[in-house]
């Protein structure tokens, strides 16, 4: 379903990957673990279109991702990027005006799980309150990937509970994948399929992460210290 | 249902255990519907993936069955019920006195200790 052959992305003279090769299929919850500027988020990037590789290709469904891709890929980003004169009613409108494949009725039922008020100014929504709107407006969508950048971070526990939580309610394991980046990994560890960790533009481990647990009775967290090492 | 899973070890089989532990305890009765996939998954704040296995190793056990277009139901069947308690009492036996012999207990002061505990009884208090 996504598909890195040999990918290398440069900022300038700085690599942000390496050589990297990936392949991930349906019906998985993928995380993706490193440190900051392991090159995680450049990876989503490039699976989302919104950024080009300097060498390798990057393919979803084998189509070479470029911004046409966002048909079959919903982005969750880090940055906060919402209109704040818009209320939580407006806002999911506007999505569902901006993308065919977005299901309104399955936001409504998302909005409701995440208690947020249609009426709620977005300026006046806590930080909490937005990071639930964004997975909202990122759930919402029928596409096969789903990608989203540190979907918890910087949230209070009760927020990540309740994110993880949304994860598992609504996304839709028979018809797509979902490719995390995350700092929180004891949140998200119970609901990864599989673990990739990124090091220095590198791809240093991959793994089912129930396998990791049966065969080298590791977490993801020791597992990750042991890579880094 | 609490979230106490252990990181380190496979989610699908201790989430399996919670289950069995369950039924041995009467919370889930022979015949009883356990949750759907996602329903489970969201109690337990795992995987839906995960639970799916979980079901499908029951299955394998003979402990639940699944029914088309039905759900998953707890075995009512006495005799692997029975089995299971008899197996999952073993391991739990097994488990005391491996431990126990590591400390370099014997047999005889295991059985002793067992016994005056017991008499005492501390035993009472059961989880």
């Amino acid at each position: 379903m996504i598909k890195l052959e040999d990918v290398t992305k440069k900022f300038m003279t700085k690599a942000a990957l390496r050589n990297v090769d990936l392949e991930l299929t349906k019906g998985k919850i993928v995380g993706l673990v490193g440190e900051n500027g392991s090159g995680k988020s450049t990876t989503l990037k490039l699976i989302a279109g919104l950024t080009q590789p300097s060498k390798g290709s990057v393919t979803v469904n084998g189509i070479r991702t470029d911004h046409r891709i966002a048909q079959q890929v919903s982005y969750l980003s880090e940055l906060d990027e919402y209109y704040g004169f818009y209320n939580v009613g407006k806002t999911i409108d506007f999505h569902a005006s901006q993308f065919p494949d977005f299901n309104k009725e399955k936001a409504e039922e998302i909005r409701a799980f995440m208690k947020l008020d249609r009426n709620a100014k977005l300026k006046h929504l806590s930080k909490g309150n937005r990071g639930r709107l964004k997975i909202v407006l990122t759930l919402a969508r029928e596409v096969p990937v789903i990608l989203m950048d540190e979907p918890l971070s910087g949230l209070d526990p009760m927020v990540r509970d309740s994110i993880v939580k949304g994860l598992i309610s609504f996304i839709d394991l028979e018809n797509q994948i979902i490719l995390i980046t995350t700092h929180e990994i004891k949140e998200i560890e119970m609901i990864l399929d599989e673990v990739i960790a990124i090091k220095d533009g590198d791809i240093i481990g991959h793994h089912n992460v129930e396998q990791l647990r049966s065969e080298q009775n590791l977490g993801i967290v020791e597992w990750m210290t042991k890579m880094y090492e | 249902m609490t979230n106490t899973f252990h990181s380190s070890q496979p989610i699908y089989s201790q989430l399996a255990d919670r289950i069995n532990k369950q039924i041995l305890r009467g919370e889930l009765k022979p015949g009883d519907k356990l949750p759907s996939v996602r329903e489970m998954g969201i109690k337990a704040s795992v995987n839906p993936n995960t639970v799916q296995r979980t079901y499908r190793e029951l299955e394998g056990m003979n402990i639940v069955d699944t029914k088309r277009g039905q759900g998953t139901f707890v075995t009512e069947d006495q005799g692997i019920l029975h089995e299971m308690r008899e197996r999952l009492k073993q391991e739990e036996i097994s488990k005391f006195v491996k431990g126990m012999h590591a400390m370099g207990y014997s047999d005889a002061e295991i059985q002793a200790g067992l016994q005056a505990f017991l008499q005492n009884n501390f035993g009472g208090a059961s989880e």
